[in-house]
């Protein structure tokens, strides 16, 4: 039997995603152990039949003000003082921007490790094992965490749940302590131009290289990316090339990504463009060099100009996904 | 100021990884090992507050003896001196063992402010600075693209994803991860390069720092085994005929074969 506690981030009022992955993936690993999510925020909304149905027999809320945005100091003493109470075997969270900042800096209060940014975890002989890509993905290793409890990461998108077996989700408030000064203050949040998907967090990534030629040729992308639900990345040669932004970079130099589908267009496929993608469970390369790298790596290519694929592809994504 | 500069040395990013014969790491003979590309953001960083407000910059890495390259590389830049943990008993350990570590150095050496960088290229952890930051009592801010420097704070800019930038104000002494795009570092000059030669590298020992048993492979709580190349892609399949004909199957595949749309 293990004991899980699932940190479940909050975004806009709603509980992200990624809470249906980590909680499913505990209670498949609990053994009838418990599993407890912990959600930190300021005036968070009823959430406990929503958790519950995903898996969650409690649900821990620390509602503060001090955690109104994320403020790292405060969360991570939250989510320690909640892990000092409970003493679960085992701490989940997800392997987001936020979840990197803050499983180190908590785990560390409790004098805790954490197998970082996992894209699985078994239950071995020795005690639940993750496995982790090391070196942008050109190596494997598994990685096992001594301490009590151990702390794990898990890269978004790395477990497929089809309907967790469900808790009660009773909530209950959690009274942190947490009224020093944290030293960190927000005082603005610029939103992108529309609300884009997260890189790190999409199911579905539609790429472009260098020979996209512009920044607003960017757009060709639009449509299919809608249909398909899917956030546009960049590859680094159309980032210096100052087609795109570095925040939409993939790649070693920008962020590892975990898709269930990464369309790359017009990228050659570079070591340090694999190593941020080649996770990815379906790849396909549209590329006029039949001799691109990318196409030793592609589930399925099209060798052709991308100014001729998007659209014939956003044309049959149209008819196709319209029914 | 007092400045500190977290650094790693890592292998080049262009290293064919090959795993050793007995599986618990990686063959290191024929690497070439370079300054962690994003420490030298940080680097870069601690030149500027210090160009800027005066002070001093110190380079500390921990890692083997060759690790001493990678703080020369810093020092040629133009950073200060160095400290290096080279002592075998520093050796092997995980995040946490490692930020112990560096934590101590921060607090001896009083830093009002340390960076780093986002993630070393090599483990990929992105932990070591927040759990320095922890253990210390500081505030710490990752991944940043913007510093400006205010009285006794500063104000950095940082993505949050999704194309959302994060304004905050964070008051020091404070840990930062540098991420590209926050400056564009400077090479080494030759005088800057013949200058580190006799630049001071301090060493301090395990007891030096007051840390027995909490650092290196017996600190370690994370422990790596069983390193494996990944499994080879299953063969892909190159689609045939006409553009019209390419995608309409492309479609269909990834709806019926893949069940991914």
């Amino acid at each position: 039997m293990t004991d899980f506690l699932v940190f479940c981030e909050v975004a806009d009022g709603r509980v992200k995603g990624s809470a249906r992955e980590l909680l499913g993936k505990a209670r498949e690993l609990s053994g009838g152990g418990t599993v407890a999510a912990v959600l930190i925020g300021s005036g968070l909304a009823d959430v406990g039949s929503e958790l519950g149905a995903l898996g969650a027999d409690t649900v821990f809320k620390v509602d503060h003000s001090s955690c109104a945005a994320y403020i790292p100091g405060a969360f991570a003493a939250a989510l320690s003082q909640v892990v000092k109470a409970q003493s679960p075997d085992v701490v989940l969270g997800s392997a987001s921007m936020l979840g990197k900042d803050l499983f180190p800096r908590a785990a560390a209060l409790v004098d805790a490790g954490v197998g970082a940014d996992v894209v699985d975890l078994v239950e071995t002989d020795a005690g639940l094992e993750g496995v982790r890509p090391l070196f942008a993905g050109k190596c494997l290793a598994s990685v096992s965490v001594t301490s009590e409890p151990k702390f794990f990461t898990v890269r978004p998108n790395s477990f497929v749940i089809d309907g967790a077996t469900p808790g009660s989700g009773n909530v209950v408030d959690f009274a942190a302590g947490l009224d020093n000064d944290f030293g960190y203050e927000v005082i603005d949040v610029e939103r992108g131009a529309d609300d884009k998907v997260e890189l790190t967090e999409a199911r579905c990534i539609i790429a472009a290289g260098r020979s996209i030629k512009s920044a607003e040729n960017f757009a060709i992308f639009d449509e299919a990316a809608g249909l398909m639900g899917a956030a546009v990345g960049a590859s680094r040669a159309a980032v210096d090339a100052g087609y795109a932004p570095h925040g939409m970079q993939v790649g070693q130099t920008g962020k590892t990504v975990n898709p269930s589908l990464y369309i790359a267009c017009g990228i050659s496929g570079a070591i340090q463009h694999l190593a941020g993608m080649r996770t990815s469970k379906v790849i396909v390369a549209v590329n006029k060099d039949p001799d691109a790298p990318i196409f030793q790596h592609a589930t399925y290519g099209i060798v052709g100009d991308l100014f001729e694929v998007v659209p014939a592809l956003t044309n049959e994504l149209r008819t196709t996904l319209a029914d | 100021m007092k400045i500190g500069v977290f650094l790693k040395q890592v292998p080049d990013t262009e290293t064919k990884i090959r795993v050793n014969g007995s599986g618990d790491g990686i063959e290191t003979g024929d690497i070439k090992w370079i300054v962690n590309p994003y420490d030298e953001y940080a680097v870069e960083q601690a030149l500027r507050v210090k160009e800027a407000s005066g002070g001093e910059v110190v380079v500390v890495s921990l890692g083997a003896a060759r690790t001493l390259d990678a703080a020369r590389t810093a020092l040629a830049m133009g950073a200060d001196r160095a400290v290096i943990l080279d002592d075998e008993a520093f050796q092997g350990g995980d995040a946490l063992a490692t930020a112990r570590a560096l934590a101590k150095v921060a607090e001896k050496e009083e830093f009002d402010l340390v960076f780093g960088g986002r993630q070393a290229i090599d483990s990929d952890d992105s932990q070591v600075p927040q759990i320095a930051a922890g253990l210390l009592g500081w505030p710490h801010a990752t991944w940043i693209t913007g510093f400006e420097q205010g009285d006794g704070s500063v104000t950095i800019r940082r993505a949050i994803g999704g194309g959302t930038v994060e304004v905050a104000r964070v008051t020091l002494p404070a840990v930062f991860t540098c991420n590209k795009g926050l400056n564009e570092p400077r090479y080494a000059s030759l005088p800057g390069i013949m200058k580190a030669k006799s630049k001071p590298v301090a060493r301090y020992s395990p007891g030096d720092l007051g840390l027995e048993g909490s650092i290196g492979n017996d600190g370690a709580a994370v422990r790596l085994s069983n390193y494996r190349l990944p499994p080879p892609r299953p063969d892909g399949r190159l689609l045939q005929g006409e553009t019209g004909d390419q995608v309409k199957e492309l479609v269909r595949l990834l709806r019926e074969e893949a069940k991914v749309l």
